[in-house]
């Protein structure tokens, strides 16, 4: 299970990654945005996956059973996730403007502020 | 007393709602601002004087302990990095007053310069890696305000590349962050060190501190991780490049001397070389850079390029003397380099473009501005007896003791790369025969009592100095210093997450 979604987040890197270098400036967001997701899928991988044990102490006892699943990673996916759904629709309100100003779609014509 | 920890980060926030609460007044939103700059001196003041009396001190929020919880911890090297924060948010915040335009502080301008030092405060602060990420987010999400408030076209620009490369950045730090939780079961800095030093996780120290700095390498601006810092800098008015030139890479910086210093202290010496060629890669793009460039700002983004490659080298010496002539640098930097962009924006408003071609005579009409100009640019080359040389030969001496000379060469040489550099803005902006522009003997009054800050650094050297040799002092010494902030942890409550 682990190796699966492993390989899930090597695809979602890659095909972030390869949006990103497209022509359109909505591409680019689109590859920022899996991007985010791969690493958010990442950290929930690296911590360790557990099937149906959710960190509950049962009746009478102190401790959840041994091995259970972290919610640490978990609290952390949701903080990041909440913080990329912020940038993502900043950049997307950004893409607009930009797109109204410098009139085309194209990254490559992001220039004016370079000399 | 330790809820005081607290206050840099809750004053700018309370000054931020105070601000917008007053969302169509923005001369009771310059008030509101002026104040609560104000307000953060003095709290990171006091904070200051009681941690280098009694020590390091920390604040366990919520009343969770470490490691399960968050913790601020007020080491020495925090407290000064948050009164250099709030010395820099006083003086952009007293500049932007008249600068700013209209347009922009009707838009929030004022409640996110605040919201930007409340996130830089919070990451000088945090003992927790994964509350500086949220931090580092707080700060990049209003700079990425900040640098495209006002809507022109290279601003625009600028906004998309630097938001793209920032956002790569923090996607690296995220799986940097869960590969370390997962291998170590921690990612409370103090606990992380302690783990490491029990031979915990030593396997991936390497990958793990080569993604920490990716990820930080971007933040800082290291070559090359560093191509959207002169993309980005020169594009937004001269306040707000102030403030990301004096704040914004230098928390990168400190999080790269955290990070590498206190839990990454067991890989092999591969790290630190790593680091050093990149320093010193940095450091000749940025003196390189700046000798070509015809936009003052962007000349000044170079030197800002150089000046962070000074204090990368300083840590990949990883010795006391290269901590300590770090943030002695820093602190030079904060000061000479806000003071440098302010300046820029008067030459700005005296004579319509920031074009040195375009310029000159201004040494004629505007002498309080040239003197002012002259002075920062000499102090950012590291001229003596300006602010600039201390730093440089502080790092100088740690260099040799750490028998890194080919480091200590290049930070010279490139030191006269940028001097040329300077050279001939002076020449062709204020020496030369020209128009000049508006004439006026008055200095905007941040940029110059800054331009004085850099002359009496040398009359406050030696506290200054004594500070920055207790910082290196408690960074060689985890084990006494920061581990002892983790306080006492209940055994019975050990987490079984490692794996």
């Amino acid at each position: 299970m682990s190796i699966l979604i492993s390989i899930v987040v090597g695809v979602l890197f890659a095909a972030g990654v390869y949006l990103m270098m497209r022509r359109t400036i909505v591409q680019l967001l689109l590859g920022l945005g899996m991007i985010g997701n791969a690493a958010n899928l990442m950290i929930f991988n690296a911590s360790g996956l557990q099937r149906s044990r959710p960190p509950l102490v049962p009746e009478g006892g102190t401790v959840p059973p041994t091995p259970h699943a972290d919610p640490v990673p978990q609290a952390l996916i949701l903080t990041a996730i909440v913080i990329s759904f912020g940038v993502i629709a900043f950049a997307l309100a950004l893409a607009d403007r930009a797109h109204r100003e410098v009139g085309s779609d194209h990254v490559g014509e992001l220039r004016s502020s370079d000399e | 007393m330790t809820n005081l920890i607290a206050l840099p980060i809750v004053v700018p926030l309370g000054t931020a709602a105070a601000c917008l609460l007053a969302w169509n007044q923005p001369r009771r939103q310059r008030v509101v601002s002026l104040v609560g700059a104000f307000a953060l001196v003095i709290i990171a003041v006091v904070l200051l004087t009681i941690v280098l009396r009694t020590g390091p001190q920390v604040l366990h929020v919520g009343g969770w302990r470490a490691p399960f919880g968050i913790s601020l911890v007020a080491d020495t090297i925090g407290v000064v990095l948050v009164a250099m924060t709030a010395v820099v948010g006083l003086a952009v915040v007293v500049d932007s007053l008249k600068t700013v335009g209209p347009e922009r502080e009707a838009y929030g301008y004022h409640p996110l310069v605040h919201i930007l030092l409340m996130g830089v405060g919070g990451a000088f602060l945090t003992g927790d890696l994964f509350n500086l990420y949220v931090w580092f987010e707080v700060l990049l999400i209003s700079s990425f305000v900040l640098l495209s408030l006002g809507a022109e076209r290279p601003q625009l620009e600028a906004a998309l590349k630097y938001v793209t490369l920032n956002l790569i950045a923090s996607s690296v730090f995220l799986c940097a962050l869960g590969l370390m939780y997962g291998t170590l079961g921690t990612l409370n800095l103090a606990d992380l060190a302690q783990r490491l030093a029990n031979g915990e996780g030593r396997g991936f120290g390497i990958p793990l501190s080569m993604m920490f700095l990716v990820a930080f390498g971007v933040k800082a601006g290291l070559v090359p991780l560093h191509a959207w810092l002169p993309a980005s800098y020169h594009t937004p008015p001269a306040s707000v490049s102030a403030l990301f030139a004096g704040l914004l890479t230098k928390v990168g910086v400190v999080a790269l001397l955290k990070v590498f210093l206190l839990a990454f202290r067991f890989d092999p010496p591969m790290t630190d070389t790593v680091l050093a060629w990149m320093a010193g890669m940095t450091m000749l793009f940025g003196g390189i850079g700046a000798m070509v460039q015809n936009d003052l700002r962007r000349l000044l983004a170079f030197s800002v390029l150089n000046g962070i490659g000074a204090m990368v080298m300083g840590i990949s010496l990883r010795s006391e003397a290269g901590t300590s002539a770090t943030v002695l640098y820093m602190l030079h930097s904060a000061v000479a380099t806000v003071a440098a962009f302010l300046l820029a924006g008067e030459v700005h408003r005296r004579t319509g473009h920031y074009d040195l071609r375009q310029m000159g005579g201004l040494a004629r009409v505007a002498p309080g501005l040239s003197v002012a100009w002259f002075i920062v640019a000499l102090a950012l080359v590291g001229v003596p007896p300006l602010s600039g040389f201390f730093g440089k030969l502080a790092l100088v001496r740690a260099g040799i003791q750490g028998g890194q000379g080919w480091s200590v060469g290049i930070l010279l040489g490139s030191s006269l790369l940028v001097l040329a550099a300077f050279l001939r803005a002076w020449n062709l902006a204020f020496a030369r025969e020209g128009e000049g522009g508006r004439p006026g003997r008055g200095v905007p009054l941040a940029g110059a009592t800054l331009a004085a800050g850099t002359v009496a650094f040398a009359f406050l050297l030696a506290p200054l100095a004594a500070v920055c040799a207790r910082i290196g002092f408690e960074m060689a010494r985890p084990e006494d210093t920061v581990i002892g902030t983790l306080g006492t942890p209940d055994p019975s409550l050990k987490p079984e997450s490692v794996r």
